[in-house]
């Protein structure tokens, strides 16, 4: 490649990372300023992460977050790996029904899959609250963890959990002992995006959710009508949160290497 | 084989009645009205034409959809050159790239949004900007340019990643090829590099105006109170006046025309005489 396009290529990149990560080294600088402004950075100051770990509602917000990503990750991490075993051996009537069916959630906007929801709940007379929180997370959980789960199960081959059945394991220590370890990345990776997903979740939590239960998506919402620098160190701690998540579900795995390496 | 089939019963159950019941609700409210409760509603199409007889809800599906065209847009003009520099760096250049533009779609969209709301104030950062070429300050905040650069910063990563993938599947070797029967740099981009990357702009716009077309908290943070999209409208109905009928009217209304449009990018997709693969 001749140097000169080669430079032009390296800007546009460089400009995109800009645009792309701008703003969100913008909020965290400006929830250290001193004053209410959003564009006047007059100070270091600490205040507002003082204001938000005294505002019971922002804290309970960040509670209900974690509280609800960590159960609906484990518990759709654990569904949809069941069930994509299930569905990788199901006749495949079934299997498309299901992949179809399991897709409209990933493709309907998610405005659509939060009304249906929220009339649903509403149908059942179940009070709008964690219950009603935690049974949308995993539902819109559950598919991404299936998808990422399938094609490992694709991948593998299908006689060696019927050689450990022959040999006299159970079918649980099939599952458990054979078939769960080949396909343990894409169960980690889905676990992944499923906390991500219902960490960062907005619209369908905006709609189902009530009586005072909110996370912190909605929390920024519902501040963001007025200026509230509070929301800069809500905002800064989420990203804190999510990339400290993401460094380890990264690292890890590095560190395990090394550590087997030196064995 | 048998082992572990019956794994997939309950879940089928669980889709039965979390996700195929309430699509069945929306499309049961649609139909009615007075259908708060299930004994006394009745059928009716009142609700669309309620809709379709209502100049402001017209006005708001055309913004919606002009806001959403040009985001797509957009985001195919900026993403595709952007996806190209990336697929024809270095290998450790590329994981490194991919990388940064996959990361802030981990973050919290709603928390970016809101992140432009500082740098795009009368007195904001970009206006600063400005101002050091001697240019006059520009109001964005509340603008439609707010919502549509806020449309375009959620989304563009998706077209990116889509274009970038179908260009990094593509066989260098026909590039050679090419160069070998005398195409220059440009024919041969034309010929073989852009229809062979198609596939990945037609996923990359339906990853883009879905979104786009049904966002609602963008044009509230960006656009303000008064900037009405369809999304907008949606929410009203349901979380403030209340008219679950009508709002269930509108997302089929929406949820029709995302599936129309998805069902063209497909069929230009397997059209070959559209993208000039001649099988």
């Amino acid at each position: 490649m001749e140097p000169r396009k080669s430079f032009w290529k390296k800007a546009l990149l460089w400009l995109t990372a800009l645009f792309f990560y701008l703003p969100i080294v913008y909020i965290i600088v400006f929830s250290f300023n001193d004053s209410r402004s959003l564009t006047k950075f007059s100070g270091f100051s600490l205040r507002w992460y003082e204001k938000m770990f005294s505002d019971s509602s922002m804290m309970e917000s960040v509670v209900y977050t974690i509280v609800i990503a960590v159960l609906a990750t484990i518990i759709s991490t654990i569904a949809g790996t069941l069930a994509a075993i299930g569905l990788s051996r199901s006749r495949r009537m079934l299997r498309s029904v299901v992949e179809q069916v399991n897709n409209l959630p990933v493709m309907n906007p998610e405005i659509v899959t939060a009304i249906g929801l929220l009339m649903f709940f509403s149908a059942l007379g179940i009070d709008k609250g964690f219950l009603t929180l935690l049974l949308a997370h995993i539902m819109f959980c559950t598919p991404y963890v299936m998808l990422s789960v399938s094609p490992k199960l694709r991948s593998l081959d299908p006689n060696l959990a019927d050689a450990a059945l022959d040999l006299g394991a159970t079918p649980l220590q099939a599952l458990t002992k054979v078939i769960v370890p080949q396909i343990m990345p894409g169960i980690v990776s889905g676990a992944l995006i499923a906390f991500t997903m219902s960490f960062d979740d907005f619209i369908i939590s905006y709609f189902v959710t009530g009586n005072g239960v909110n996370n912190i998506s909605i929390m920024v919402y519902t501040m963001s009508k007025r200026v509230n620098p509070s929301i800069n160190a809500l905002s800064t701690l989420v990203i804190a949160i999510i990339t400290v998540v993401l460094l380890i579900v990264n690292i890890a795995p590095i560190l395990k290497e090394k550590r087997r390496k030196k064995v | 084989m048998r082992q572990f089939r019956s794994m997939i019963y309950p879940y089928v159950v669980w889709l039965a009645i979390m996700v195929v019941v309430p699509m069945l609700l929306i499309l049961l409210y649609a139909f009615t009205k007075e259908g708060n409760s299930v004994t006394t509603f009745r059928f009716t199409l009142e609700n669309f034409t309620r809709f379709f007889s209502d100049a402001v809800f017209l006005d708001v599906l055309k913004r919606s959809l002009i806001i959403a065209i040009v985001t797509t847009i957009l985001c195919v003009l900026l993403g595709y050159p952007i996806a190209y520099a990336i697929a024809s760096g270095p290998e450790k250049s590329r994981m490194f790239w991919i990388l940064m533009i996959t990361m802030p779609t981990w973050i919290n969209m709603l928390v970016r949004t809101y992140a432009w709301v500082g740098i795009l104030q009368d007195d904001g950062l970009l206006n600063k900007l400005f101002g050091l070429f001697g240019l006059e300050p520009v109001k964005m905040m509340y603008t439609t340019f707010a919502v549509v650069l806020g449309m375009v910063y959620n989304f563009i990563p998706f077209m990116i990643l889509q274009i970038h993938a179908s260009l990094a599947k593509m066989d260098k070797s026909l590039l050679e090829a090419a160069s070998d029967l005398g195409a220059n740099r440009w024919q041969s981009f034309l010929r073989v590099t852009l229809p062979l990357s198609l596939p990945g702009v037609l996923s990359g716009i339906t990853l883009v105006f879905l979104p786009a077309v049904s966002s609602f908290f963008i044009p509230k943070l960006l656009g303000g109170g008064q900037y009405v999209l369809i999304g907008n409208v949606i929410e009203t109905q349901f979380l403030t006046s209340g008219d679950w009928n009508f709002g269930s009217a509108i997302s089929l209304i929406m949820a029709i025309i995302i599936m129309l449009s998805m069902y063209f990018t497909r069929k230009v997709d397997t059209d070959p005489s559209a993208n000039g693969r001649s099988e």
